[in-house]
């Protein structure tokens, strides 16, 4: 029996063989299922430019809302393949445009411009920003984010980028 | 034999109902198992409630941002009977948050989760998790706006995750911004993943239900001894168990069927969530709100200072989870009376009047702004000189209408300015130019005329 014990036997043999080949058919079927479903990060969308219009139609010194259609959107993502932004031309120049996120900097949520007011107000928790993006009041942690901006034969284009953007 | 015993016969040799399933059913439990214990067993109902509208609910929803609207507007004004399915799962839902809650607590107060039961109640924290999740999952699905909103809430929250938020973020929406394959992931989420993770999760709580047995009500002076527990519950159940059923189950029942008429009710004369707007990422006048089950959080996260919420809103939903969890594996002995444990009854008080204060909080959202506020009452403005006439309209059009009370119309980000004409036009100006408090400055964004006439509009307010 001593003997024995030093030895595997043949039952523990098959019941490692049992356990080792059912994690391998697991490993087999799981790898690709957690590729898979991991795949936002193993195929990252990249940043684009994408057009907001043509940049003559953006009155100097207003405060506008333009949209865009996401990079590579589904076929199915309807209206959600738009995405918002507040546009601004500053001067007459060529590119001299600022366009901010209309993501409030605190959790995400849409901005509105207040004409008038010459201010963004976020509906969630209360966060104001001046004009400029600069934080006035409430719990925004930083200015507004802002996306690159070009015109490209009188079209004006943004880079897009990925949520939560910044 | 009569048939019917013959055809019992038959499935009894093949199906082992009277050597196990009825042992099982009128498995001994302790004495005075009284209306406390009913929570559990109503949880478990709501679930089975919820499987089945969702299953029907499922057999019409289309989860694609292009159809999804659509298909529940059919399911709500066209199907047959599709608004009392959709009324009941949705206050189902509303239930069996509720009644997890409740089950938790009173677990929780009478000391349940101590020996030998400390997986109970790990499986059970982790069924809160999992309803939590389905509660969460399952508002996006209606993909309004609100929908929408709290999809690009949670990723934004997910984003502030150290190290991985950005990762966590992508593969939340599943990709780089919400759309197509955000909603079939979270339907996938929805009605796959979360309630096949709680069919595990309850087949081990009941499994551990049925193992162990239901905790004997508590008394004070008998604390719970590891070494001695065991035998001193058998001794319970031998000298003055009563089977399970019917002489405690049929508690179980009578509430259920209770559950069971309220939700009906409600899902009959109040009817299911209100659908807001579609779904539509360009339309910025919105108004996000979370259902009631995450208004507290919502409240929480307009409340605290800012300089702490980078670590607070992945911070705090994480010690709490660790809190709950690690629980029966740092106290699980000891006394199980809450006539004993003061502090036990005192979390209870305080997180239920918390979450109760902060769910009325977010109801209201005091902070933020009132974009519709309605004129300033004819009362008010009726008797005003030209120039303070002329203020009311700089009032309104440069937004201190949406943060500032007068005469009960307006926001409440601000104080109530119905009275502010106490103070001296100095003090005013100053206000209005420099801002601060959370007031944005004016300086730069208002006419000296302007400044001057609504400077007279609140002064007239005494």
């Amino acid at each position: 029996m001593a003997e024995r014990s030093e030895e595997i036997s043949r039952r523990q043999f098959l019941a490692k063989v049992s356990i080792g080949l059912s994690a391998l058919a697991g490993a087999v079927v799981g790898i690709p299922i957690i590729a898979y479903l991991l795949s936002p990060l193993i195929n990252p969308a990249v940043n684009k430019w994408r057009s907001l219009g043509p940049a003559a139609l953006f009155v100097v010194g207003e405060t506008i809302q333009a949209t865009f259609q996401d990079p590579s959107p589904l076929p199915w993502a309807g209206l959600t393949a738009e995405t918002a932004v507040w546009v601004r031309r500053n001067s007459i120049k060529l590119n001299d445009f600022t366009v901010f996120a209309v993501n409030c900097t605190h959790l995400g949520c849409p901005v509105n411009w207040l004409p008038d007011a010459r201010i963004f107000l976020c509906p969630c928790h209360g966060g104001v920003y001046y004009a400029d993006g600069t934080v006035a009041a409430g719990p925004p942690p930083r200015r507004l984010f802002e996306y690159q901006t070009r015109v490209v034969d009188g079209d004006l284009q943004i880079l897009s980028r990925p949520l939560p953007v910044g | 034999m009569k048939p019917g015993q013959r055809i019992y016969g038959w499935l009894d040799e093949r199906l082992g109902i009277s050597q196990v399933v009825l042992p099982v059913i009128a498995h001994p439990v302790p004495r005075g198992v009284d209306w406390w214990y009913v929570f559990g067993s109503a949880t478990l109902a709501a679930f089975i409630f919820q499987i089945i509208t969702g299953v029907a609910l499922a057999m019409a929803y289309v989860p694609a941002p292009t159809s999804a609207y659509a298909s529940l507007n059919f399911i709500t004004h066209d199907a047959v009977l599709g608004s009392l399915i959709r009324g009941i799962h949705y206050f189902g839902a509303s239930a069996m948050v509720i009644l997890i809650f409740v089950h938790l607590a009173h677990e929780f107060l009478a000391g349940s989760y101590k020996f030998p039961r400390e997986l109970n109640w790990l499986t059970g924290v982790l069924l809160l998790f999992l309803t939590l999740g389905m509660a969460f999952t399952g508002q996006l699905l209606r993909w309004d706006q609100n929908a929408y909103w709290a999809v690009v809430v949670a990723a934004e929250q997910a984003g502030r995750t150290p190290l991985i938020g950005n990762w966590l973020t992508q593969l939340v929406i599943a990709g780089q911004t919400v759309g197509g394959a955000t909603l079939t992931r979270f339907y996938a989420i929805h009605v796959f993943l979360l309630p096949a993770l709680m069919f595990l999760l309850l087949g081990v709580h009941l499994y551990l239900v049925i193992h162990l047995g239901i905790s004997e009500p508590p008394k004070a002076g008998q604390p719970v001894d590891p070494a001695t527990y065991q035998e001193h519950y058998e001794r319970i159940l031998k000298e003055d168990g009563e089977p399970f059923f019917p002489d405690a189950a049929w508690k179980d029942v009578v509430f259920a069927l209770a559950v069971g008429v309220i939700v009906v009710a409600l899902a009959i004369f109040v009817g299911p969530a209100h659908l807001g707007p579609v779904a539509d990422p360009t339309i910025v006048k919105a108004d996000p709100r979370p259902d009631w089950y995450f208004l507290w959080y919502f409240a929480l996260l307009a409340l605290i200072p800012p300089n702490i919420e980078n670590v607070f809103i992945i911070g705090f939903p994480t010690i709490v989870a660790i809190l709950l969890i690690v629980l029966p594996f740092f106290a699980n002995k000891g006394e199980r009376s809450p006539a004993r444990r003061p502090w036990a009854v005192g979390i209870v008080l305080m997180a239920a009047i918390s979450l109760g204060v902060l769910i009325r909080e977010g109801d209201v959202a005091p902070w933020s702004p009132n974009f519709s506020p309605g004129p300033i009452p004819t009362s008010i403005t009726a008797h005003l000189s030209p120039s303070a006439q002329r203020g009311v309209v700089v009032f309104e059009a440069k937004g201190c209408h949406d943060c500032h009370m007068v005469a009960g119309t307006g926001g409440q980000r601000g104080p109530d300015l119905t009275h502010i004409g106490a103070l001296t036009r100095p003090q005013l100006i100053t206000r209005v130019i420099n801002g601060g408090n959370n007031m944005p400055a004016y300086g730069g964004n208002i006419s000296p005329q302007d400044l001057s006439d609504l400077v007279d509009f609140l002064q007239s307010l005494k």
